[in-house]
């Protein structure tokens, strides 16, 4: 894609303590830094989201350090507990420094 | 050239290894509890005895990105096009929302493409339309073929057709094109001296190598594709198989492309739309 | 031209080795080393044991550009994903917190060619458990 956007799946409301899926993806070439120009034979350099992280009311849940072998458009799910009403925040980190980021709101019925 | 030899022993090899006609066993695609066919029955003229979507001849693990969504790696395309879809642009500063309100009411266009168009003298598919509106509408700059937006929009459009049976028109002045383009789908080609049936009307369901050879059905394009890790035309998996038959490929938006993806989408009439699907 | 099945096979599997140096000639594939170095770091130098860690994947994977995988420990702090066969092992390393509501994750990798997918997982009283899986990848017939 022409632009890099996060997406992320994640349930609008919850009853107290339930575990719920969270799923995300980001679009990102994931270039690994081992591929090469075919028209120069240069090496095309890494750039990467090597980071990515979740957060609930600023307390963390679920944090990934990524490397190069994880997929174009990397996605990634886990679970979560959801102790009260709050958001969600998602940051991912590229490599040239950028932080992308959404937040989601839940609220415990 | 130890590139050239191996794709000169797949060629050969697709006969040696046949195995059974499907990766599955009569799974079904359910995209968010909606079944979507992916068997049809074809017209009694027709080459093939069964029409078979691509889906059906893929993993279960590539079959299940196309079963959610989210998981399909499409969608950020669409969210793409979404914004695309609202943004104002060119001379006119106008939006596609503007004229044509919601992307939803092009729901069925997808199953009737490419479609005679009198203005251009020729068939016109989905990227030939959506150029000729941002130019002659917007007032701006047209979309090269592969480019993020184009991928994008002709998968929101497609979408909005999302399990409705493919019905293009073959007759009338179309004929001609779709007459064409079965030519060129029989006509050999390259140095393995292959064509399209070759493969996709004689040999699917059999293994090439370690691949399923499907029936070459377009019913699901724009498509994603896990080897592009992105969308990817009709036309760019038509340069595709010419590169590996070592064919000099037709390019993209060419009268020999246009004719080829009538003649094509003739082939699978129907199949239900899965636009965006996914694949190996 | 004939060519017998036995000729045929031998050429493809000749192209198919040819394309895969081609591919990656910068870095050789990592070594054993680069595995064991990488657990000692993430471990602390905790000799990893056998225990409740499992990880789900295709026995084969119909293109190695992208191989859905996910890795369970429960109770673990942490979990690392290595695919042994590739230039560099790394594949990514999950962190958990008390508001984990499992100790799994799922992603999408990348696998160069047939390996192994070892999981590593750091307990939280500075124990370890690891297991390990084989993924075949095919090289397709048909590229475009």
């Amino acid at each position: 894609m022409a632009k890099v956007k996060p997406r992320v799946k994640v349930p609008k409301k919850a009853s107290v303590n339930e575990v719920v899926t969270i799923k995300t993806l980001i679009s990102h070439p994931m270039e690994s830094g081992q591929r090469k120009d075919k028209k120069t034979g240069e090496t095309i350099p890494r750039k990467i989201i090597n980071k990515f992280a979740a957060s609930f009311n600023g307390e963390p849940v679920f944090m990934a350090d990524i490397e190069p072998s994880v997929s174009a458009n990397p996605y990634i799910e886990f679970q979560m507990r959801i102790p009260e009403s709050g958001a969600v925040r998602f940051e991912w980190t590229d490599d040239d420094g950028s932080v992308y980021d959404m937040e989601k709101k839940i609220t415990v019925a | 050239m130890k590139r050239t030899v191996s794709i000169l022993a797949g060629g050969l090899l697709f006969g040696a290894l046949s195995t059974a006609a499907l990766a599955d066993d009569g799974r079904e695609l359910v995209i968010d509890g909606e079944t979507i066919a992916t068997t049809a029955v074809p017209a009694d003229d027709h080459p093939l005895d069964e029409l078979i979507s691509g889906w059906r001849f893929r993993s279960a693990e590539t079959q299940a990105l196309q079963m959610d969504d989210f998981e399909n790696p499409a969608f950020v395309a669409i969210e793409y096009a979404e914004e695309l879809w609202e943004t104002p642009a060119g001379k006119s500063n106008q939006s596609c929302a503007d004229c044509h309100g919601d992307a939803d009411n092009f729901t069925g266009l997808r199953t009737k493409l490419p479609r005679w168009n009198d203005e251009m003298g020729k068939p016109a598919t989905m990227e030939m339309l959506i150029n000729a509106s941002i130019e002659t509408h917007q007032g701006a700059e047209p979309w090269k073929w592969e480019s993020a937006e184009m991928l994008a929009m002709t998968a929101l459009i497609g979408l909005q057709s999302r399990g409705m049976p493919v019905a293009m028109k073959t007759d009338g002045p179309i004929a001609d094109w779709v007459k064409k383009g079965e030519e060129l789908y029989y006509t050999r080609v390259g140095l393995l001296n292959m064509a399209c049936a070759n493969c996709h009307e004689d040999n699917y369901g059999n293994m090439i190598r370690a691949d399923h050879l499907s029936q070459g059905q377009i019913n699901g394009f724009p498509v994603y594709r896990l080897k592009w890790g992105g969308l990817g035309s009709i036309h760019r998996r038509f340069k595709g198989c010419m590169d590996q038959v070592r064919a000099e490929p037709y390019k993209r938006g060419s009268d020999e492309f246009i004719a080829l993806e009538a003649y094509v989408t003739s082939r699978g009439m129907g199949l239900s739309v899965e636009t965006p699907s996914v694949r190996n | 031209m004939t060519v017998t099945r036995r000729e045929a096979l031998g050429l493809a599997v000749g192209g198919a080795a040819a394309l895969t140096t081609l591919r990656f000639t910068a870095p050789a594939f990592a070594a054993g080393n680069a595995v064991e170095d990488a657990i000692v770091e993430f471990t602390g130098g905790a000799k990893p044991g056998s225990g409740d860690i499992t990880i789900g994947a295709p026995e084969i994977a119909e293109n190695g550009n992208t191989v859905p995988i996910e890795v369970s420990a429960p109770g673990a702090a942490s979990i690392m994903l290595l695919a042994a066969g590739n230039p560099s092992p790394g594949v990514a390393t999950f962190h958990f917190s008390a508001l984990s509501g499992a100790q799994e994750a799922k992603t999408r990798i990348r696998l160069a060619k047939t390996q192994d997918i070892v999981a590593i997982a750091k307990m939280p009283d500075g124990s370890a458990i690891m297991t390990k899986r084989s993924v075949k990848v095919t090289i397709g017939g048909c590229g475009g």
